[in-house]
């Protein structure tokens, strides 16, 4: 039971935390257009996450609510990974980092498809039709970028350079999760590999990848992003719409 | 695209003659991405109608685009795409000529023959 209602937390966080981060383009988007399509992202992480925290507040039991869960809890509480918790940067890591959590994101889906939990593999098989966007959207900016100017292509290699440390993170299991991990990291592998590819970009080698925000251990940011979105709900409890 | 637009604020004021702090001549970027119109059909069966517009660098992008612009209430089942610059349009100035005679021939309306009984919804 523990287990399970761990599992879904991490769903829930690490969704959350996403739309939150990706809430900050609102209004600062390179072009009306684009600050709109990243802005849907966000929601569709949101719609996901509150799907993830009532099913979450189910399980635990009263008096815990999707809000409870999202906002009275603390950072070493949460449990989302932590590539989703990086600042944005420019709009190559922005959308680099979307590409690779969609990418991570439907494997795993597509396996809680066959979860035990019939609520779990409900919400996954809402969420990857609105992924499936996200993969597509996303990866038509990495090609956009990879093979665009040189600027464009200097800055994915930063975001690159940035970023991949912290993949690493999606295939390490903690100790709540039964998924299997390994098969999907090849796949994972493969399709970015595939969308590089096509954007002349070049993978990096194996290195030494971060890790432990599944379990509490956070970088950094993640304080800074709590103190924003919970200080509403703990300077005045209760408040409502 | 390289049009230049000028700006005059108080009534038509040539910018020469104009005041520094009103001058001003806008520039349109020439890195800008071109303008899109978005037609969109609602659903199954129907037309495809104009929606509105956007800017996307290429065909691709402007299909997403409208898909994250216009399409977000679920306005459509199908998405058309064209650059605007290969819509031409009728001359506002040819309105009399174009336009007006149609006025006075109500008899181009078929509105003169008797219909059966057995036609119903006309």
């Amino acid at each position: 039971m523990n287990q399970q209602i761990n599992f879904t937390l991490s769903l829930a966080d690490t969704t959350l935390i996403l739309a939150q981060r990706n809430s900050e383009w609102c209004a600062h988007g390179p072009i009306l257009e684009q600050d709109i399509a990243i802005t849907n992202i966000s929601l569709d992480l949101l719609g996901q996450a509150r799907n993830f925290y009532q099913h979450a507040a189910h399980l635990i039991g009263s008096p815990a609510t999707e809000d409870s869960l999202a906002y009275l809890r603390t950072e070493r509480e949460f449990k989302n990974l932590l590539i989703t918790e990086l600042p944005n940067g420019d709009w190559a890591q922005t959308i680099l980092r979307q590409f690779f959590f969609s990418v991570y994101q439907s494997l795993l889906y597509t396996q809680l498809l066959q979860s035990k939990d019939e609520q779990l593999a409900a919400i996954a098989e809402k969420s990857l039709k609105e992924i499936t966007y996200h993969i597509k959207w996303s990866s038509d900016w990495v090609i956009r970028l990879g093979d665009g100017t040189a600027e464009s292509q200097q800055r994915m290699y930063k975001a690159i350079e940035y970023l991949w440390m912290y993949t690493g993170e999606f295939f390490i299991p903690a100790d709540y999760e039964t998924t299997d991990l390994s098969a999907m990291e090849r796949e994972w592998s493969l399709k970015v590999k595939d969308v590089f590819e096509e954007a002349g970009l070049i993978m990096p080698e194996k290195i030494f990848m971060q890790q432990g925000g599944k379990t509490g251990n956070h970088t950094e940011h993640l304080g800074f992003i709590l103190a924003e979105m919970q200080s509403l709900q703990r300077t005045y409890p209760g408040a409502q719409w | 695209m390289n049009i230049t637009t000028r700006k005059f604020y108080y009534g038509d004021i040539p910018e020469e003659s104009a005041g520094g702090a009103t001058s001003a001549i806008v520039k349109s970027n020439e890195t800008a991405w071109p303008l899109w119109e978005v037609f969109i059909r609602s659903k199954q069966g129907l037309d495809h109608k104009h929606a509105g517009s956007l800017h996307a660098a290429d065909a691709a992008m402007a299909i997403e685009n409208a898909r994250d612009v216009y399409t977000r209430r679920q306005e459509g089942v199908s998405l058309w795409v064209v650059e605007s610059k290969y819509i031409h349009a009728s001359n506002p100035d040819d309105a009399e000529s174009f336009y007006e005679p149609a006025a006075d021939k109500v008899y181009r309306h078929p509105s003169f023959y008797v219909l059966p009984d057995e036609i119903k919804h006309m």
